[in-house]
Order: C-alpha cells, then structure tokens, then sequence
C-alpha cells in the first residue's frame, strides 16, 4: 500500500481471479460458505453452516447455525449485480441492527478480458470497530469467545 | 508491546465515543490540546485524559514544538489494529478466489 493513500481506517484489497464477472459475483453472494472462514469468523453460539446475503438492498447478511439459528452480520447497502456490493457490519449487543454501529464493506466486481475479474475489496469506518468491541466482550467475556476471534485474527495478521 | 495486546488496547481505547472523536481530530494533523478541545463539548483536562489513554494503546504520540506539545496519530498503533483485518481480507479473499475459479471451470466443463 503506498504511504501517500495511507487511511488508517480503511482496508483496500483487490484480487485478480480467473473467473466470469457473473461467476465471481454468484460465488462472493451465493456461496459465502464455500470460502468464507466460518469456523472462526462467526458471532453465534452454534457451529455456522452457512453465510447468506440476501440480494437486495435492505437485505440481512446473516450466518445460520446447525441448529437452524440465525446471527446476523450486517445488510445490504448496495446491490449492483454484477459489479458492485456494499454490506454494513452492525452487530451490536442484541444481534440488532444498529447504524451508529456499522462499519462498510465494499466490493466491486470488475471484467477484464478473457473470463478474469478483478475483485476490489474496501473496508471502511473501522475506528467504529471499538464500540463493537465493547458490546462483544460484554456478552462473551464469560465464555471467551471474543478473546478466541481475537487470537484468530492475531494469528492470520501475523503469519 | 505484543500484537495481540497492542490490539485489544486499541480496541480499549476507540471502545469510547469520545475517544474516537478526539482520534478523528487528530488524523486530520497534529494538534495542542487547547485546538482539540476547541469546539468540542469536552473539558481540558478530560482531553487530557482521553489523549492519555489513547497514548498509552499506542494510538497517538507526543511532540514537543517550541512551547507546545502536539498530539499526532502514531502510525504503527493504528496499524496493529488494521492488521488483523488486513491478514483476515487476504486470507479470505485467497479462499473467494479459489472458490470462484472452482466454479468458472466447473461451468465449462
């Protein structure tokens, strides 16, 4: 990342991706559970099976348990089949919508030639992640599950 | 500092709305206390506090220019934070994208 475009509250990733613009689009909002990392990346207390966002603005992006419950993430904020996303993050204490709460994800789907897609991923407004941390621990100091995300990720940022 | 409890200071120290307001002013440049506190529904000295807190997660830093000490964002702390998103989006995304091409050839097969 060059110094100049250095935002300390904004994640930029892009991905370059040997698929359809379509497919890409179908695999990022249809298939979350194919990729997503669920066993650590989850808010519930049951094991998650599945991702879902629903597509339409408005929509949930929620995880469901084995156990059939459902947790949710954030929602849709925009729904541009098949170049662009944006999904809020705003889980606060009772798993409820919260907009003060939320941070924003972005992606765009861009065709190149021959079948590839570069996939931009931006995630912003990440100094609203101390509010959620709070509430978290609030519910999951007693069972540590915060702490064990926190080691999670700790672990990816430095392998 | 370990990372992981660089971290979970930082988390600590944006937990509060204040806190995140003072930080906002401060990504904007350097600031002296009394420009921070300016226009802002908060005492001095619970400035003060604020940026202590925000000091000791490693958050911000302090430099002495002439009579003034200026409060500035420390890179490196606010990077720790970032980093653990950062890894999560590449390890993430690498599993988006092989998913993806799984299913583009599956579909030409």
């Amino acid at each position: 990342m060059p110094e100049l475009d250095f935002d300390p509250n904004t994640i930029r990733k892009s991905v370059n991706v040997k698929a359809a613009q379509e497919v890409a689009w179908k695999v990022f909002t249809e298939k979350m559970a194919k990729w997503w990392p669920l066993a650590y990346y989850k808010i519930g207390k049951a094991n998650a099976v599945d991702a879902v966002i629903e597509p339409h603005v408005g929509g949930r992006w929620y995880e469901r348990g084995d156990d059939g419950s459902t947790c949710q993430w954030g929602s849709v904020l925009t729904w541009e089949p098949h170049s662009r996303l944006v999904l809020s993050w705003d889980i606060n204490a009772d798993f409820q919508y919260d907009p003060n709460l939320k941070t924003e994800l972005e992606l765009r789907f861009i065709a190149e030639e021959s079948d590839h897609t570069r996939v931009e991923l931006e995630h912003r407004h990440l100094d609203r992640f101390g509010n959620r941390r709070d509430e978290m621990r609030r519910i999951y100091d007693t069972e540590g599950d915060w702490g064990k995300l926190l080691e999670a990720f700790a672990r990816v940022a430095e392998a | 500092m370990a990372t992981a409890t660089r971290i979970e200071r930082a988390f600590d120290a944006l937990g509060d709305p204040t806190r995140r307001a003072v930080f906002r002013r401060l990504r904007k440049g350097n600031r002296s206390v009394r420009e921070i506190a300016e226009g802002m529904d908060v005492s001095r000295p619970a400035v003060s506090q604020h940026l202590k807190v925000l000091k000791a997660a490693g958050l911000i830093g302090v430099r002495v220019d002439g009579a003034r000490r200026l409060y500035g964002v420390d890179p490196t702390g606010i990077e720790a934070l970032r980093n653990w998103l950062d890894g999560f989006w590449d390890e993430t995304l690498a599993a988006f994208k092989a998913a993806a091409e799984e299913e583009q050839n599956r579909l030409e097969k």
